[in-house]
């Protein structure tokens, strides 16, 4: 028999991802105590928050007009914002992309979109409404920023993650560089494409709902209204009705990428169960 | 028709891949490249439509040079050359028939290609390739939902859409088990009878090279050691080509 070395442990340990933990611990406590977050201050805004929760229920439907209104809007910012954001950031994010283009068109792309990227939408939104003044397109400028930045970086990421291969046959078919990217390139990134508008829509849907407290229009804008003048009822059926819009444009959203990237069709959608991805079949050898 | 003359490529400086390279390529027929693996036959399938840009040389198509073309003229002269991969580089995500399109993608302009005009001829023709290659009825198929020699047959058609006057294949057959290979190159051949025009191959194979060639060109290190007819590959040969002798008797 020949002799078996002596077993050690299996597992390499380090002591390192311990002392972590340990130390956020102690640091979590230490901020608490710094923050006077004690027992007796969450009891205190516990008492509070009954209150508050109490006043808000009933909801009081009573101002729908108002209401519907402020969802109107706030969707009409969603939509245009989604939109016309949308249509910037394509050509932008395919002019980012480092595969198909020359470092000094796609530099400056970049730099568009990090701008984009890099504020958040409600600090935007406060800018607009400085520039162009109270109301929606202040609203819809500030989406729009965000989708840019959102979508075309998200864009660009994903030509630059195709298969060349791809490109290089249409290129050697002779093809112009506008046929290339509809032939070689679009078809690539179209399903990830139709991934990340509908979010955007779905994103955009929320903070539409949200640049109204800055005074950028849409629901926002009544919410805070109500909140001021202590209507928690009226607060509480806006609440309400923006969950509900949430909620339908998150169907519309599920509808739509089943449909394109589940090649799910319109009367799949209302059948139960139907809407699910379908394995694709691949025959490799 | 095809003429290289001093053809050379180096991807690093002082690192030849290709080196002095003179080749003539008349007529019809099928014209196999064989040599070991990294010596060169794939670069030079494609410094010949500049999928991969020649360090030095000319390369004559028809008494243009290609190598100093660039933009549209470029476009022009690969619209002429049809080429075959091994990975058959189809669009994976568009239909049969999209791929098949793209053949045409150097004829139509770009804005008629967006909206999916393509003139009836090239439709007409796309049906009947697509029965040629024996696929009819797969056209409305998604490029993902085929097997191996389905696409490749898929890749072949879209090669003769453009309606080549060269027909280059970049090892057509490696990614395929040997009975779709004699299959393919049975199509490869047959493109080559039928439309008149010199087909250039590289493979692996040498069976498969000697029983469909006309002509053989063998390389090695970057340069060409054989060129004559199957009948010429002797052992001989084969050992100057690959090394060794091993391998080439049980």
């Amino acid at each position: 028999m020949t002799s078996v070395p002596a077993a050690g442990d299996p597992f390499a340990r380090s002591w390192w991802p311990r002392v972590g933990l340990l130390a956020l611990a102690v640091y979590v406590v230490y901020a608490c105590a710094q923050m006077d977050i004690s027992a007796e201050r969450v009891e205190t805004g516990l008492e509070n928050a009954g209150h508050f929760f109490g006043r808000l229920f009933p909801p009081n439907f009573a101002r729908w007009e108002l209401l519907l209104k402020g969802l109107g809007e706030s969707l009409q910012i969603a939509v245009l914002a989604s939109t016309l954001g949308i249509a910037l950031a394509l050509p932008l994010g395919l002019m980012a992309a480092r595969n198909l283009m020359p470092a000094w068109v796609s530099w400056p792309a970049r730099a568009v979109v990090v701008v984009a990227r890099s504020l958040h939408p409600v600090i935007v939104a406060i800018l607009f409404v400085k520039a162009v003044g109270f109301g929606a397109l202040a609203g819809v400028l500030a989406l729009m920023v965000a989708s840019v930045g959102f979508i075309g970086k998200l864009f660009t990421e994903a030509i630059e993650e195709i298969s060349l291969k791809q490109v290089e046959a249409v290129r050697a078919t002779g093809a112009p560089f506008f046929s290339m990217l509809a032939y070689g390139v679009l078809p690539q990134v179209f399903s990830r494409f139709i991934g990340f508008a509908t979010y955007q829509l779905d994103s955009n849907l929320r903070n539409s709902t949200m640049v109204g407290i800055v005074g950028a229009g849409g629901i926002g804008g009544t919410l805070f209204a109500a909140f001021q003048r202590f209507d928690y009822d009226f607060v509480c059926a806006i609440l309400i009705a923006i969950i509900s819009l949430i909620m339908l444009g998150e169907l519309f959203a599920t509808g739509v990428r089943a449909i394109f990237i589940g090649n799910a069709t319109l009367a799949d959608l209302f059948r139960r169960g139907a809407v699910q991805r379908r394995d694709r079949l691949v025959e490799d050898e | 028709m095809l003429s290289l003359r001093h053809l050379s490529k180096s991807y690093v400086p002082g690192k030849p891949v290709l080196q002095d390279i003179d080749l003539d390529i008349d007529g019809r027929g099928i014209t196999a490249i064989i040599g070991p693996s990294g010596t060169g036959k794939s670069t030079l399938i494609r410094c010949i439509n500049r999928l991969v840009e020649p360090t030095k040389g000319e390369i004559l198509f028809d008494g243009t040079d290609l190598a100093q073309l660039s933009g549209e003229g470029m476009r022009r002269a690969r619209r002429e050359i049809g080429m075959v991969f091994q990975e058959y580089n189809l669009v994976e995500r568009l239909t049969v028939m999209e791929n098949l399109l793209c053949g045409r993608l150097g004829y139509v302009g770009a804005w008629r290609a967006w909206r999916r005009k393509f003139p009836a001829v090239d439709i007409r023709r796309a049906f009947e390739l697509l029965d040629v290659v024996g696929l009819a009825g797969f056209a409305h198929r998604r490029a993902d939902a085929l097997s191996g020699g389905q696409r490749q047959r898929v890749g072949i058609a879209r090669a003769v859409m453009q309606e080549p006057k060269l027909l280059l294949a970049d090892e057509p057959t490696s990614s395929l088990d040997p009975k779709t290979s004699v299959e393919i190159m049975e199509l490869l051949a047959g493109v080559a009878r039928a439309r008149e025009i010199p087909v250039l191959i590289n493979m692996h194979a040498v069976e498969l090279g000697k029983r469909f060639a006309d002509r053989i060109i063998g390389m090695a290190g970057g340069r060409v050691v054989f060129d004559g007819p199957p009948g010429a590959l002797s052992d001989a040969v084969l050992k100057q080509i690959y090394g060794g002798e091993n391998w080439l008797h049980d």
